[in-house]
């Protein structure tokens, strides 16, 4: 069955491109009807768990390729499966979350579409064997994600969020496309099976520091880690389906699960571990320091998501086989409850109007199943038993203690860090959930019985999942052991269970529960502090800063573009010229001898040089007349001479269109030149000598071009087949016009086509003026 | 010959880049007819101007000696290009017609705001 999982990615592709024609029909049902998708991914990605043992692998090689090294081959193993479930299994309760979320706004079908394609990309991105492959599904996150912040576009605030995430992931993305492109000249391949099959490494190439660098950047920026991090809490800007999904535990995620994926072939070298170790750890202990000073429970949420990013890239970062499966637990621990604590969020925003934890209180009566849920998750957030959380957070501390050399940094910020989680937990559900306490319950527009059950059931089921996973914690084992299997390419056994006995990390659980507690209690007096210290942070306000930058980069192209695109006509034609007449100096033969024809020039005829005299004169008559009719009528002088030398060398149709059409043209200019303006001179003297000066030489070098061009002859004419078959094949003996008619007859077509729109543009530019002028006389 | 046709066509030209670089919207257009009649001479010139003959195949005649007329197939392209000419003269005029009654104006200098904010 798993064999179907390209054509089902395939299928979102489909149906989020098909949700426009979707839409008139379901309406409001569309969410439900879509949610069947990923509902059958999940299906799909659990019939292939029941075969799994830790080393299998199975691959879904494609012959189909965009590029010769570009094939959509896709690769099964743990660490997609646990990715992929969880991608397909709470993107099924978005899509229904949304459905209900999203039905009071006016562009549902564009959500959907974009939502869709989102989960395609993430989809496609965690199953591909290729890493160009991935690296498109990569950019596809991106420019969804772009899409969804910026989904309610008549905000600036929500334009500015998704451009700045979009900035930023796009940087990563370009750094992942060279990375990549690197990996794959160095390895001679892109497919992520053949690189770990072949055992390459890169470690010692001596091009890795720059690869490592490049892929950082990559991760770094999707990962919303420090100092990158600052797009995050600016995406909450999205509809909370969206903050629940892409930017808490799928797109977010992408890096940590790069990370994973390249680990065979640039894991493990002391950069990879220090940079890692340092960025995650900032990150994590940062994170969870400022989500402690919010009111939003959005943001809250977004900062706590960007402490637990920190401690996933610390884990790998750490690299050794407990820390990649605490990684892996934690992912999953993480998925399940922030996934349900922002739909939480969501389903408190619509029932009560606003998310700041300060003004929400109360709410278990109203929304007695929401504060369950919310509790569970809290709980796994807290990291306590008997939730997959604890077993998460025993494994982080684990890793943490067994790292040699280290710990003394890592395990004092990490405990910090989970202390604060503790204390968020516990702030969150007396705030907001609790029953207890003196506070007024706050006003409720909606309970729990007016919503769906639809709209209810994500966070329930999350919460659920994670109560079963931390109880029965065995089923994850052969899928987590395949995972490292796949990210550190050796067998190791798991056995995550609840109890692990009395030992350090259980002590130090303790410990940060109890401070957890103490500094929850402390609460009020700390928050003042942490809202000194986030006032000073703000002067160096990383997002401000960074619209700073961007503003003073776009001024900055605005005004060198100003240069170039300065708006005067004339100036762009003399600097076209100019290139131009430049181009052909170097390329004209200045040997006058060679300009000579072979059989020399055609004898002088008399009347035609006095006719071209005429025309000259006449030319430069219309150039300096002051006087507009004067102007034009040696125009039609030039015009008319022209007819007459077509005449005397047998063009005698020729003759006839120029006579006929310089005619037209006399009378429409003379037509239109009443209603202008007379000639005024704009002109100073010296720009007029400096035209002069370049269209002589242009005229000069026209000239030259032209006797070259009268005397290279590359190929035999063509004339002569025409000559030959005119009466014979199209059987008219005038020839010009057998050509026009018969043998290039689609060019007359088209030159027809000309003339239709041209008289089409005139008609129009005049009817627009009648009914201006009506409406001016209306006024 | 040839030369003098060069000649004529190399000032045709000078003439018509100068007026293509006034401010002036009626010189600008002026100097796009100019040019136009003067690459219309540069292909004429191209086919040849040594045989003179009329493009016709006499009567009775199945075919005509290609030494005799002037070359068909220039004169074919150069029609094409002076009725399409005509539909831009058309078309421009009416162009700066109605530009000039929306703006006031006819010199193109004033224009140039539009690429501004």
């Amino acid at each position: 069955m798993i064999k179907y999982l390209p054509h089902l990615i395939g299928f979102l592709f489909i149906a989020g491109l098909m949700v426009p024609l979707l839409y008139p029909i379901l309406k409001a049902k569309l969410g439900l009807f879509l949610s069947l998708i990923p509902l059958t991914i999940l299906i799909v990605l659990f019939s292939a768990l029941a075969g799994l043992t830790p080393e299998s692998l199975y691959l879904l090689p494609s012959s189909w390729g965009l590029l010769p090294e570009m094939n959509f081959g896709f690769r099964i193993d743990g660490l997609s499966l646990i990715f992929g479930l969880l991608i397909s299994g709470i993107g099924f309760f978005i899509v229904l979350y949304a459905a209900w979320y999203m039905s009071k706004y006016e562009r549902q079908g564009h959500f959907f579409t974009y939502l869709m394609l989102f989960m395609a990309s993430m989809t496609g991105l965690v199953f591909s064997d290729n890493l160009l492959v991935l690296f498109i599904f990569w950019e596809l996150t991106s420019v969804t994600s772009f899409l969804l912040i910026g989904f309610d576009h008549h905000l600036a605030k929500s334009r500015q969020a998704a451009l700045q995430s979009l900035l930023i992931t796009g940087l990563g993305g370009l750094c992942l496309l060279f990375a990549v492109i690197m990996i794959g000249q160095v390895a001679g391949t892109y497919e992520i099976s053949l690189l770990i099959e072949r055992g390459i490494h890169l470690g010692d190439h001596p091009k890795y520091r720059l690869i490592f660098v490049l892929l950082l950047l990559a991760v770094l920026t999707k990962s919303a880690q420090f100092p990158f991090h600052f797009w995050l809490p600016g995406a909450m800007q999205a509809p909370t389906p969206v903050s629940a999904y892409l930017h808490s535990e799928t797109m977010v995620n992408a890096g940590v699960f790069l990370l994973m994926r390249i680990h065979p072939v640039v894991g493990g070298t002391m950069e990879w571990k220090y940079m890692l170790m340092l960025t995650g750890v900032i990150t994590m202990f940062l994170g969870a320091f400022f989500s402690m000073g919010q009111r939003d429970l959005k943001r809250i949420l977004a900062f706590t998501t960007i402490s637990a990013l920190g401690t996933m890239v610390l884990l790998i970062g750490i690299d050794t086989p407990q820390s990649m499966k605490a990684a892996l637990v934690f992912f999953i621990v993480h998925g399940l409850y922030k996934g349900g604590l922002f739909m939480v969020a969501g389903i408190v925003d619509k029932s009560t109007g606003t998310r700041d934890i300060y003004l929400l209180s109360k709410l278990f009566k109203p929304l007695p199943f929401t504060s369950i849920a919310a509790v569970f998750a809290l709980i796994s957030m807290a990291g306590l038993p008997p939730m997959l959380g604890f077993i998460g957070k025993e494994l982080v501390y684990d890793a943490q203690i067994q790292l040699p050399g280290m710990s003394w940094l890592l395990l004092p910020l990490g405990v910090g860090a989970n202390i604060m989680m503790v204390a968020i937990s516990i702030t969150i559900f007396t705030e907001v959930f609790s029953p207890f306490g003196k506070s007024d319950p706050i006003k409720v527009k909606y309970r729990e019985k007016d919503f769906p059950w639809y709209f209810l059931g994500g966070p329930i089921v999350l919460a659920l999942a994670g109560l079963m996973l931390g109880l029965m914690p065995g089923m994850l084992d052969t899928l987590i052991a395949n995972a490292l299997y796949a990210a550190k390419n050796q067998l190791l056994d798991v056995n995550l269970s609840l109890w692990h006995g009395f030992n350090d990390v259980l002590l130090l659980s303790l410990f940060t529960v109890v401070s957890g507690i103490v500094v929850f209690i402390f609460r009020r007096s700390l928050n003042v502090h942490i809202g000194r210290l986030i006032d000073w942070f703000d002067k160096y306000h990383l997002p401000t800063l960074f619209a700073k930058g961007t503003k003073i980069y776009v001024d900055r192209a605005y005004k060198r573009t100003q240069i170039i695109q300065h708006g005067y006509h004339r100036f762009y034609l003399l600097t076209f010229f100019i290139v131009t007449g430049l181009l052909i100096v170097a390329q004209v033969n200045w040997d006058f001898l060679s300009v000579m024809p072979d059989g020399g020039y055609t004898p002088l005829r008399i009347n035609l040089v006095l006719l071209l005299v005429v025309a000259s004169l006449a030319v430069i008559f219309a150039v300096f007349s002051r006087s507009r009719l004067s102007a034009i009528l040696a125009m039609g002088v030039v015009g008319y001479a022209v007819a007459i030398l077509y005449l005397m060398y047998g063009a005698i149709d020729l003759a006839i269109t120029q006579f006929l059409a310089e005619t037209v043209i006399m009378v429409l200019f003379v037509m239109v030149i009443l209603y202008l303006p007379k000639f005024a001179v704009l002109s100073t003297r010296n720009s007029r000598i400096r035209d002069w000066i370049i269209s002589l030489s242009i005229g000069t070098l026209v000239t030259f071009v032209v006797l070259h061009a009268r005397f290279i002859n590359l190929y035999e004419p063509i004339s002569v087949y025409f000559i030959k078959n005119s009466l014979t094949m199209a059987h008219g003996r005038n020839i010009v016009n057998v050509i026009l008619v018969d043998f290039r007859a689609l060019d007359t077509l088209g030159e027809i086509t000309v003339l239709t729109l041209a008289a089409m543009g005139v008609y129009s530019l005049f009817r627009f003026k009648v009914k201006k002028n009506k409406s001016k006389k209306e006024l | 010959m040839e030369l003098i046709f060069a000649i004529f066509i190399g000032l045709l030209y000078a003439c018509g880049v100068f007026l293509l670089l006034r401010r002036s919207i009626v010189k600008v257009i002026l100097g796009v007819f100019v040019l136009s009649n003067a690459t219309n001479l540069i292909i004429f010139l191209a086919g040849g101007i040594k045989r003179s003959g009329s493009a016709f195949i006499p009567e009775g005649a199945e075919t005509i000696d290609p030494a005799v007329i002037s070359d068909p197939l220039p004169q074919a392209l150069i029609l094409t290009a002076i009725v399409i000419g005509l539909g831009i003269a058309a078309y421009i005029l009416a162009l700066k017609y109605r530009y000039f009654e929306e703006t006031g104006t006819h010199d193109l200098d004033q224009l140039s705001k539009t690429d501004r904010k």
